[in-house]
């Protein structure tokens, strides 16, 4: 590995002076996604600012929501009592993701910023847009099983493998940054990216600016949610395909609201709006949600190594849906 | 690192002296001031130049140490290479298998993916941490009783993590174990005994 300076500011504007000045510097929180990249020679920082010495890892309730701090941890989340009584999805798609040691050092803030990747942006013997801007895509043309169905462009074709990401999507939730020109708040959607021809980025986030906190909006989805992830072992593997279901339902068996998005399957976590409001007003039955599966597959393309995809998005939404509406 | 003298200790000159002068000689030459004065001041707010040997204090089984690292040293080479703790496995060293499992102020963590620098002021709890003097823990006792292990490479990682598994009130039923077991791989397969250890020390009710 490189090596690098390392700094561990006590104040957040110190940390983020750090890394806005010089281009090689980066954050560091759980380090879990990091230090993997830089064992492997993906990236090399020359400079790594710890972050954890910051006060920003409570969760709080406040203005109608929950305000969970960037330096939260993935463990703490799940099991926390607020997050588990008004977010039920939230703590599904954390327990689903990574293993129970993994889960206890990766933050909130560092779970949204782990890389959007497949195994060719990790194999620096391989070109790779993302990895090394101009070098092609070995995905494109080789083995492409686990890459993406939705929004990929020539330059990438590579998924965001966060699950919690999926849940947050879904639930409307917002992120909050500081950075060298003060503070402001990215919804969720929009802060993830998808490849166009700049895949090298993943997010919207400008030079230092750094999460501060991510707010998810109170919601009548605290009972009728699943999280259903279809991996090729039992825990602990990346999905190959996830979705995250939220539904409201009514007394005569009506949908009032609905929330979906799935993962593995686009550069950032993919919201299926057009699928959500074509559930409400409709009864939870399998039909119902057969022909959202359908609506949301829409614009679906796959590559040589991935068509199953096609076949298990649908049965996937379908599947997540009825153990949501029977929760 | 590979190359330091097998008799080395933290606290011994030999070390420190085969460290500095193994340092690259332009790399010497950037050094503001002394090493060692360098390593005695507070981090907290500047920093530490890369080749430099960073203050760490942490308490390691019990044990509070006073040491100097490079900031890129993970927490599992600088218990494995430098402390000697050898209980502690690299296994993939990329947080996939849980051979490096140990405890950080009593959390189970990969002790392959974090930098040892990150940790100043924790309490890290290894494998030679768990036994009390010649009496074993618990859950050591019941891997041995149900042959949880066979090459026992896994098996250091496996208890640590078995332990937490337990505290956290995980260890519920048998699926329950196996979701919570799951960072931790055993290329022997000795996954149904190891499961029965964790049921038969959460039955048995002891303190873990």
């Amino acid at each position: 590995m490189n090596q690098f300076q390392y700094s561990r500011p006590t104040k957040q504007q110190a940390a983020i002076d750090a890394v806005a000045k010089d281009p090689n510097a980066a954050f560091i929180a759980g380090g879990t996604n990091l230090v993997d990249l830089m064992k492997r020679g993906v990236t090399s920082p020359q400079k790594l600012v710890d972050i954890n010495r910051l006060p920003l890892g409570k969760i709080e309730s406040q203005n109608n929501g929950l305000r969970i701090g960037a330096l939260a941890l993935n463990s703490a989340v799940a099991e926390d009592r607020q997050v588990r009584e008004k977010q039920p999805l939230l703590a599904l798609a954390l327990n689903a993701g990574a293993s129970p040691q993994l889960r206890n050092m990766a933050t909130v803030g560092g779970n949204m910023l782990q890389r959007t990747r497949c195994a060719y942006f990790y194999d620096t013997t391989m070109p790779c847009n993302k990895r090394q801007p101009g070098t092609g895509c070995g995905a494109l043309e080789g083995v492409n099983r686990m890459h993406a169905i939705f929004g990929f462009s020539d330059k990438c074709i590579a998924v965001h493998p966060s699950d919690m990401s999926v849940a947050l999507v879904a639930l409307d939730a917002v992120v909050q940054v500081s950075g060298p020109k003060g503070n402001r708040s990215i919804p969720f959607a929009d802060f993830h990216r998808l490849p166009g021809d700049t895949p090298e980025k993943d997010t919207n986030l400008t030079p230092g600016e750094l999460i501060t906190a991510v707010d998810v909006p109170d919601g009548p989805f605290t009972k009728h949610v699943h999280y259903q992830k279809v991996r090729e072992r039992a825990s602990y593997a990346f999905a190959l395909l996830s979705v995250a279901a939220a539904l409201d339902i009514d007394g005569s068996n009506i949908i009032k609201a609905a929330r979906l998005a799935m993962g593995g399957v686009a550069h950032k976590p993919w919201r299926l709006t057009t699928a959500e409001q074509m559930l409400v007003g409709k009864p939870a039955t399998e039909e119902t949600f057969r022909q959202a599966a359908d609506v949301a597959m829409q614009g679906a393309k796959s590559f040589k190594y991935n068509a199953y995809k096609l076949k298990l998005g649908p049965n996937a939404i379908v599947q997540a849906l009825k153990t949501a509406a029977a929760a | 690192m590979n190359t330091e003298p097998e008799n080395a200790s933290p606290h011994d000159d030999s070390r420190r002296t085969f460290l500095k002068q193994s340092t690259l000689l332009t790399a010497m030459a950037l050094v503001p001031g002394p090493v060692v004065s360098a390593a005695e001041a507070k981090l907290d707010e500047r920093v530490a130049e890369a080749i430099e040997q960073v203050p760490l204090s942490l308490k390691v089984n019990g044990k509070k140490l006073k040491l100097s690292v490079e900031p890129r040293t993970t927490l599992l080479d600088l218990l494995r290479e430098q402390l000697h703790l050898n209980g502690t496995k690299k296994g993939c060293d990329y947080g996939q298998c849980g051979a490096c499992t140990v405890h950080v102020d009593g959390q189970r963590v990969n002790s392959c993916l974090s930098f040892a620098v990150m940790h100043d002021g924790k309490e890290i709890t290894t494998i030679e941490g768990l036994a009390d003097g010649d009496k074993l823990h618990p859950m050591q006792e019941a891997f041995v009783k149900h042959d949880g292990f066979q090459c026992g490479y896994c098996t250091p990682g496996q208890i640590m993590s078995a332990v937490a598994c337990v505290r956290e009130g995980h260890a519920g039923s048998e699926g329950e174990i196996r979701e919570y077991m799951s960072g931790n791989i055993c290329r022997c397969g000795a996954y149904s005994n190891i499961v029965a250890a964790i049921q038969d020390v959460k039955k048995g009710g002891q303190k873990v």
